[in-house]
């Protein structure tokens, strides 16, 4: 296929170069709203890399051109697959899908609505669908949901009635379920209590210790300062900088 | 490759001129010629749909969606002339078959019906016979496609009302005592009794509240995703789009305006009228 090349193995998993991002609200009289503007950074294998800054400074814009949900207005989203790498910016949509189904998972503080699905089967499904046997399935989204403390009373019971924070720790089961080899993070512990986020931060190390590489907004510094490596900081849409954690001061990624 | 494609899809009722597709779509803001008054039902869309994959269809009445989706069910009874001085043009491959599927004879045309491409009409009634029992809706499928032991066929119904979650129990009562969900859980055991490798609805929730609706949107999601049958779905609800498709066109006077992944759609509109319409929703 003409959108991959090979790549030697030293590449990082993932490579952003020069990522542009503006928004054109025809509605609003063709108004320009500026997401991104030239953003560059690589993310190794097995890194996890905290993407902070202010509200307003593209962090979800970013993570968003990075699953496709936004569709970047220029420059590339290398992505190193096993099978040679992807543009995550420009390749076609079926190729996408074929990355967030095997390789690259999402979440967002926000839990898409699936009507009339307990929440273990919101975990196990996509699992099953993906190869797995329903019995291992719902057995790995078990555990998922008990290590997140979600109570088993619960388990079966439809997350739409969920209160935010026990709708958060399904919506985190569910993107980490399939071990994706990149996943990306967009503030999925906002809304715990500190023991499920310590729990969380638990489960999100075992997972980098597994290989998974993580790109990851996080609105609490304890998450960052405990399982980040690096932290880009943005700022106005561009890049201000970026470094290992521990040349920050926690004032910059509180 | 793909599973189902359409290529430069045109559907026109009416006697049609030169004007007709420069004087119609998006731009121009109509699907009606002023030259010639014709309608433009759909013009030039371009699309396809891979196994497994579901593809929305979304757009207001009017915007040619429900043209678009009987043109890719093989619904119009005639082939290359549609129904009531309509016009087909255009290529539909798939492939279970060579050729363009908008050319084949009646023979086939039904064929492909009853066994590859079923459509879940937006009327119950066009979809069903009210007065026999649910379980001769589906029945009737299975015995067009070829299907004789009576043994055989009611089991293959038991299993598909117990897949849609229509209770067994009901299989004999007559289809006009089922509820509305009910009725459309019926249409899609129907459509998915021969296997099918792709399955068009069209506006799946109309005349369902919205409680029911989740349920049987659902049910098709499940079914859809275990049976791993493609799906064309054709909404001017983007509720239902966003919940069923992977990847979904927006449609507007005749024309696609814009085509991507669902949620780049919903959360990165391009098109002017794609913003406007998911603002009205938002
Ligand atoms: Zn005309």
């Amino acid at each position: 296929m003409s959108e991959f090349e090979s790549a030697p193995a030293s590449t990082p998993l993932l490579a952003v170069e020069n990522l542009h991002k503006t928004f054109d609200m025809h509605a609003l009289g063709d108004k320009r709203v500026v997401g991104l503007e030239d953003v560059s950074f690589a993310v190794e294998r097995g890194e996890f890399l905290a993407v902070v800054g202010e509200s307003g400074s593209g962090k979800s814009s970013l993570l968003k051109c990075l699953y496709r949900t936004y569709e970047p207005s220029s420059g590339r989203v290398l992505y190193a697959g096993p099978n040679g790498t992807v543009d995550l910016a420009s390749c076609d949509d079926r190729t996408v899908i074929d990355l967030r189904t095997k390789a690259i998972g999402y979440t967002s503080q926000f839990l898409d609505e699936i009507p009339r699905v307990p929440a273990v089967d919101v975990v196990a499904r996509p699992l099953h669908e993906g190869g797995m046997a329903v019995d291992a399935a719902r057995e790995r989204a078990e555990m998922l949901l008990s290590r997140l403390r979600l109570p088993e009373a619960l388990w079966e019971a439809y997350p739409a009635t969920f209160s935010g924070g026990e709708r958060q720790r399904v919506n985190l089961a569910q993107a980490i379920a399939p071990k994706p080899r990149l996943l990306l993070l967009d503030e999925p512990t906002s809304a715990l209590d500190p023991e499920t986020r310590a729990a969380a931060i638990d489960l999100l190390r075992e997972f980098l210790d597994d290989g998974t590489t993580i790109v990851g907004v996080f609105h609490n510094r304890d998450v960052v300062e405990a399982v980040a490596d690096r932290v880009v900081v943005l700022e106005d849409a561009r890049v201000r900088e970026i470094g290992p954690v521990e040349a920050f001061d926690r004032e910059v990624i509180a | 490759m793909s599973l189902l494609e359409g290529a430069d899809l045109t559907k026109i009722y009416g006697d049609g001129c030169e004007s007709c597709r420069a004087r119609t779509g998006d731009s121009a803001g109509t699907n009606q010629c002023p030259v010639c008054g014709s309608v433009v039902a759909c013009a030039d869309v371009n699309l396809s749909v891979a196994e497994g994959e579901v593809l929305g269809i979304v757009g207001e009445s009017g915007s040619g969606k429900s043209s678009l989706a009987e043109t890719l069910a093989l619904a119009a009874d005639d082939g290359g002339e549609g129904e009531s001085g309509s016009r087909i043009e255009g290529e539909i491959r798939y492939a279970g078959h060579e050729g363009n599927l908008l050319e084949v004879d009646y023979e086939t045309r039904h064929r492909l019906r009853n066994g590859d491409i079923s459509l879940v009409h937006q009327h119950v009634r066009d979809g069903l016979e009210l007065d026999f029992s649910g379980g001769g809706n589906v029945a009737e499928k299975l015995l067009s496609a070829g299907w004789r032991n009576y043994e055989a066929v009611r089991e293959r119904v038991r299993s598909l009302f117990e897949e849609t979650e229509i209770p067994v129990g009901r299989m004999d009562d007559p289809t006009h005592t089922y509820s509305g969900g009910m009725q459309r859980r019926v249409q899609i055991a129907r459509a998915l009794a021969n296997d099918p490798a792709v399955v068009v609805l069209d506006e799946p929730t109309t005349g369902l509240d919205v409680s029911v609706q989740a349920r049987v949107l659902d049910t098709f999601r499940r079914v859809q995703r275990e049976e791993g049958v493609a799906a064309i779905v054709v909404s001017h609800d983007l509720g239902v789009v966003r919940l069923l498709a992977d990847r979904t066109l927006v449609m507007r006077h005749g024309r696609v305006v814009e085509s991507g992944l669902t949620d780049r759609i919903m959360e990165d509109p391009h098109h002017e009228y794609t913003q406007t319409l998911i603002n009205s929703v938002i």
